[in-house]
């Protein structure tokens, strides 16, 4: 299985690769459409800000190339501000679009709580969820954002508390997302990746 | 469901190896970084913060090496800083595996820099370290690794570094600095209630009440400590354990 690292100068991007090696898959980094061509699964890992993101992959020719992955329902696992990255904007930039995936905005948690939201928070699923089998309800996942998700049409979500209730992940078929650091969330981030790479394997055998 | 205050053990180093000191002097050798780091991934640490307190400018590869070192033990969010003077110095610190960054001195000196390095890391990424000293009704940053004094008002000071960018803010008691009498839960209160962003409060710690004091009455989001920490005098998962009991939000899961 190849799994693809879209690497746009993202810190995390190291950290996902040594969280996926460690459960044994060595993934490629993908800087370019063509280094998604062939790709059974593609990782958008991410950090920063939402415009420097969305204008950083078009300087690279990747919008429509991941479009195109997301919409042929390939596996995607968007991490932190790579789950924002599917919706069509953001608050936090509001002259760039994001890939549009879904139609609503990411908009700022309410400073009623101390933002950024910074530390372990627990997750809360409502129905069924591929990416959180075999983790408790209400485990905790490390969080580091100002910005979130409020809804996502046609997605299963769970959801975590921080001055409102957000999405801290979505599923949709093969196209996941979430809000958190697997790769930085101990063991259950361990577990969470190894599902991920389960719901890959599956959709490309 | 709430944000769980988190507990961080600090690896102080000269660089490459783990140090101790008193109140910022009188160091001696407590271990290889990458072997704590480890160990505390392993026993339920939150995160960890790994300083380099010499920062001298000639061997920051070997800082940069140390860093990439404990980064590949971790599966939980790292800090790195010391001596961070430039916007480079930060982004050399963040390719080299850490998730965050520590400036102090040179925020002081060019405040302009925390906006800098806010608006090309984002300001999850920064965090501003402060060294404050108790001065009669208030309390001084210090800058140098607690060596020189700048007559600014340490709680103004966190406002202002807020307000520029910091995401989160370090914030060292110098007077209970490797004294094991506790937090300055005045201190890390009076920044905790004016800035809008996490305050990580640090110096002092020995007991399990210590931590549970800066929680309740410091309003600290997170608690640090080093050397408790490296001489097993305390483990994660009964001070976890000790503070979720007394309703404290922790993770304990681990």
């Amino acid at each position: 299985m190849k799994v693809a690292l879209v690497e746009y100068g993202a810190g995390n991007l190291p950290s996902v690769e040594r969280a996926l090696s460690r459960l044994g898959v060595e993934s490629l980094r993908a800087a370019s459409a063509a280094g998604l061509t062939g790709a059974d699964a593609v990782i958008l890992p991410g950090v920063g800000h939402f415009g420097a993101l969305m204008r950083q992959l078009a300087a690279q020719g990747m919008i429509a190339p991941l479009q195109e992955h997301i919409a042929r329902q390939r596996p995607f696992l968007g991490i932190c501000l790579g789950l924002q990255a599917l919706f069509a904007a953001s608050d936090e930039a509001p002259d760039d679009r994001g890939l549009a995936v879904f139609s609503s905005r990411v908009a700022a948690l309410p400073a009623t709580a101390k933002l950024p939201h910074m530390g372990w928070n627990q997750v809360q699923r409502a129905g069924e969820s591929r990416l959180l089998e075999g983790i408790s309800q209400d485990e905790y996942f490390y969080f580091a954002h100002t910005y979130a998700a409020m809804g996502a049409e046609g997605a299963s979500v769970a959801t975590c508390d921080h001055g409102t209730r957000f999405i801290a992940l979505l599923e949709r078929g093969n196209l996941c997302g979430v809000q958190f650091h697997p790769e930085k969330s101990g063991s259950a981030g361990a577990t969470l990746l190894s599902n991920f790479l389960r719901v890959a394997a599956g959709a490309t055998s | 469901m709430t944000l769980a205050r988190r507990i961080i053990p600090c690896l102080d180093t000269d660089g490459s190896r783990v140090v101790k000191g008193i109140q910022f002097v009188q160091l001696r050798d407590a271990g290889d970084p990458a072997e704590l780091a480890a160990r505390y991934n392993r026993e339920g640490a939150d995160e960890l913060v790994v300083l380099d307190i010499a920062a001298s400018r000639d061997h920051r590869p070997t800082f940069l090496e140390t860093i990439r070192r404990v980064a590949a033990e971790l599966a939980i969010p790292l800090t790195a800083g010391g001596g961070v003077a430039k916007l480079d110095d930060g982004r050399a610190i963040l390719r080299a595996g850490a998730d965050k960054v520590t400036v102090n001195t040179a925020a002081i000196r060019r405040p302009e820099l925390l906006s800098e390095m806010a608006a090309e890391f984002g300001a999850q990424a920064v965090i501003l370290a402060i060294d404050a000293r108790r001065r009669g009704d208030h309390w001084e940053a210090y800058v140098r690794g607690g060596h020189d004094p700048t007559g600014i008002d340490a709680i103004a000071w966190a406002k202002e570094g807020v307000s520029r960018g910091a995401g989160e803010i370090l914030l060292t008691s110098m007077d209970r600095d490797g004294t094991r009498s506790g937090f300055d839960c005045e201190l890390t209160a009076a920044v905790s209630d004016v800035v809008s962003v996490p305050v990580i409060a640090s110096g002092g710690a020995d007991t399990p009440d210590d931590f549970l004091e800066v929680f309740e009455e410091g309003h600290a989001d997170a608690a640090l400590a080093a050397s408790i920490f490296h001489d097993n005098l305390q483990g994660f998962a009964m001070l976890k354990r000790y503070l979720a009991e007394r309703g404290v939000p922790m993770r304990v899961s681990a």
